[in-house]
């Protein structure tokens, strides 16, 4: 497989398909038609789209089996309010256009001392989870499927998931009012267990409270929240080392900004979770806007550390050390 | 490296081991400037200069046949030099998988690979072996995996399993310690089987290495480089046979430190996994006798600087108390005190 540059390699669109009102599903495969790189369930990508004024880097799961490396397939909810990266796949990526993206990276991965593995999708959430199906289906570890959806036309993936994983799936339907049982699932669970979850913020929030009410070890329960960065007021931030200003307008993320103007700044998930881009604040006239999962809420009340891939800031002045 | 490979060398009782001049000059000087202390010296692995010792992801030089055969003594003696947690196998694979391509497409006149689908060949022409074997069925190996290629790899090979934040040793072959058992750590987190490290968890090293390898990257490796001395050129320094090479510290004299004394140089890699998401820790040994050392004079009068200035916490750590003095006053007659020139280049 030749790499373009250091970090990314080419990939081909080969297949979309709409499969709900919102999403849509991605087929790619290497563009010099070599096998793609083995990864485990539960691993994202991040895509690089060079749109006509702007680099978007936005970071999908990979929902294909872990083991067909012939392809991998990403579905990209659309964003609402629009903006950057999930607007641009859905808009203007066409069969045959090439994209960069970079090796998988796994922040969410399967425990493999799990006696049994219980997960829960919400939405778009299932591209996070599909993948470790794969993976569970080849282990001899028993595992269930809880996935919630706004109704049938919002299911495509659920036929797929039922059809590969059986009774081992349920499929609960917003628009018929069948709801998970969260507390009742997690409370009736084996020692031993794992939980998973990834979907909308609500769901999460109530299988972590779930579980730990049941007392589970916080090391059994396993989450991945990517936040988009979000659209917020325009600021400047002074790059303390790069001796350089920059305004990170409404629509882009200080990271982006950063990029833009051609600064190597450290990153991985692109979307608030795994600490790679956490960068000092010298001083800020006005207050950090934190959108991250990862800083603590006495690190965030400090107003000394900024993650630049989903955060911002709101006010007159903020100086960082990169 | 067109390397002539060894068919004799013994890494015990008669100690028959040499460097050739070509592997002298690529040996890897750990003392980049004229002090050492240690530092978060982890760089990308990325391919070094032609014939040096990083050309490829892992070395393969005139030693291998020896080092091969002086794992196999180890193993039958000690099997539990070899081990792997039941939740590991994964993991195996993938250290299979990575050594078999990088060693086939680096060496391809010493190994072969060729793969239809899962069944893959795999040709050892050093050794002699040639297995036909399913990818991801281990009853089709005679071995486990991990322990299957690693008796056809040089260096020790250890696999962290990654969860709840922490990095565990929960897999590897070790047969060439420097006085680390991995029986007595395996299951321990990172900075558990750290624990006996001088100094290092006052700097915070291990907060600072763990962080990083949490967020190590797929097809973006890291080195560092690591050292002690050993008496004789000793590969198997385990804590479980002691008694055999312990009381050799006590053997070094004046007369014989240039012979017996060896710079002993570990090239640390580390790998992410990509089935497994595990981390590979690779530990490549390389032995140097102080003579053949100080055939280099800038490397003559940089360790002499080196191990005379060494902090007396690391000399006690790296177990030279008894002969550092024999080594450094062998040393001081090449010194004359003019400057080295940066890094460990030989000129």
């Amino acid at each position: 497989m030749s790499r373009s540059h250091s970090h990314t390699f080419a990939v081909t669109v080969t297949a979309i398909t709409q499969v709900t009102p919102l999403i849509k599903h991605f087929v790619l495969k290497a563009s010099d038609g070599s096998q793609l790189p083995a990864f485990s369930g539960g691993s994202h990508v991040i895509v690089v789209m060079k749109g006509a004024s702007r680099v978007h880097r936005n970071p999908y799961s990979l929902l294909s089996s872990p083991s067909d490396l012939s392809s991998y397939e990403i579905a990209v909810r659309r964003a609402d309010p629009t903006r950057g990266g999930s607007v641009f796949m859905h808009d203007h990526v066409t069969v045959g256009m090439q994209l960069e993206i970079a090796h998988p990276v796994n922040l969410f991965q399967l425990d493999k001392l799990a006696r049994k593995h219980v997960l829960f999708a919400g939405g778009v959430g299932i591209t996070a989870i599909a993948a470790q199906l794969e993976d569970l289906k080849m282990g001899s570890v028993h595992y269930e499927l809880h996935y919630s959806v706004r109704g049938p036309e919002h299911a495509a993936f659920a036929d797929r998931l039922v059809k590969r994983h059986g009774d081992r799936v349920r499929i609960y339907h917003d628009s018929a009012d069948q709801r998970i049982d969260i507390e009742g699932l997690v409370a009736a669970q084996p020692l031993g267990t794992h939980v998973y979850v990834c979907g909308p913020t609500p769901m999460i929030d109530r299988v972590i409270a779930s579980a730990r009410a049941a007392g589970w070890a916080n090391s059994h329960i396993h989450w991945e929240q990517f936040s988009a960065p979000p659209v917020g007021e325009p600021f400047d931030v002074f790059l303390q080392r790069s001796n350089i200003t920059l305004s990170v307008p409404p629509d882009q993320s200080l990271l982006e900004a950063i990029e833009d103007a051609g600064i190597d700044a450290p990153y991985l998930c692109r979307g608030g979770v795994c600490g790679e881009c956490k960068c000092r604040v010298l001083e800020v006239d006005g207050v950090l806007v934190h959108n991250d999962n990862y800083l603590s809420s006495e690190e965030k009340a400090s107003g000394a550390l900024i993650m630049p891939c989903v955060s911002r800031a709101q006010g007159k002045k903020l100086v960082i050390d990169l | 490296m067109s390397a002539v490979f060894k068919t004799d060398e013994t890494f015990r009782g008669d100690f028959k081991y040499s460097n050739s001049p070509a592997a002298i000059r690529r040996f890897p000087l750990p003392f980049v400037e004229d002090k050492y202390m240690y530092s978060v010296n982890i760089e990308p692995h990325e391919a070094g200069p032609k014939g040096s010792i990083m050309e490829f992801q892992f070395d393969v030089d005139e030693h291998y046949i020896g080092e091969c055969r002086d794992r196999e003594i180890v193993l039958k003696e000690d099997p539990l030099r070899y081990q792997a947690l039941p939740h590991m196998m994964s993991a195996q694979w993938d250290v299979l998988e990575l050594l078999m391509d990088s060693m086939s497409r680096d060496y391809p006149g010493q190994f072969s690979l060729s793969k239809h689908g899962n069944r893959w060949t795999w040709h050892n022409k050093l050794l002699g072996i040639k297995d036909e074997f399913t990818f991801g069925d281990p009853s089709t190996l005679p071995r486990e995996p991990l322990d299957y290629i690693t008796r056809q790899a040089q260096g020790d090979f250890v696999v962290m399993d990654q969860r709840d934040g922490d990095l565990y040793l929960e897999a590897g072959m070790v047969t060439t310690p420097a006085d680390w058992s991995m029986d007595f750590d395996l299951g321990m987190t990172f900075k558990e089987w750290h624990g006996p490290v001088p100094l290092a968890h006052e700097l915070n090293v291990f907060d600072r290495a763990l962080k990083f390898l949490l967020n190590l990257r797929l097809n973006e490796p890291v080195r560092r480089l690591n050292w002690t001395m050993t008496v004789n050129p000793r590969l198997d320094t385990s804590p479980e046979f002691y008694p055999r090479w312990g009381s050799d510290r006590a053997t070094v004299t004046p007369d014989n430190v240039a012979d017996k004394a060896h710079v002993r140089v570990e090239l640390q890699g580390l790998w992410r996994l990509p089935r497994s998401n595990a981390v590979l820790f690779g530990v490549r040994c390389y032995l140097i006798s102080i003579r053949e050392l100080a055939t280099i004079p800038k490397w003559a009068r940089r360790t002499h600087r080196a191990l005379r200035d060494l902090h007396p916490a690391l000399v006690d750590y790296k177990g030279l108390t008894r002969y550092r003095d024999h080594v450094v006053n062998w040393l001081a007659p090449l010194d004359d005190g003019s400057p080295t020139t940066p890094g460990n280049s030989p000129e």
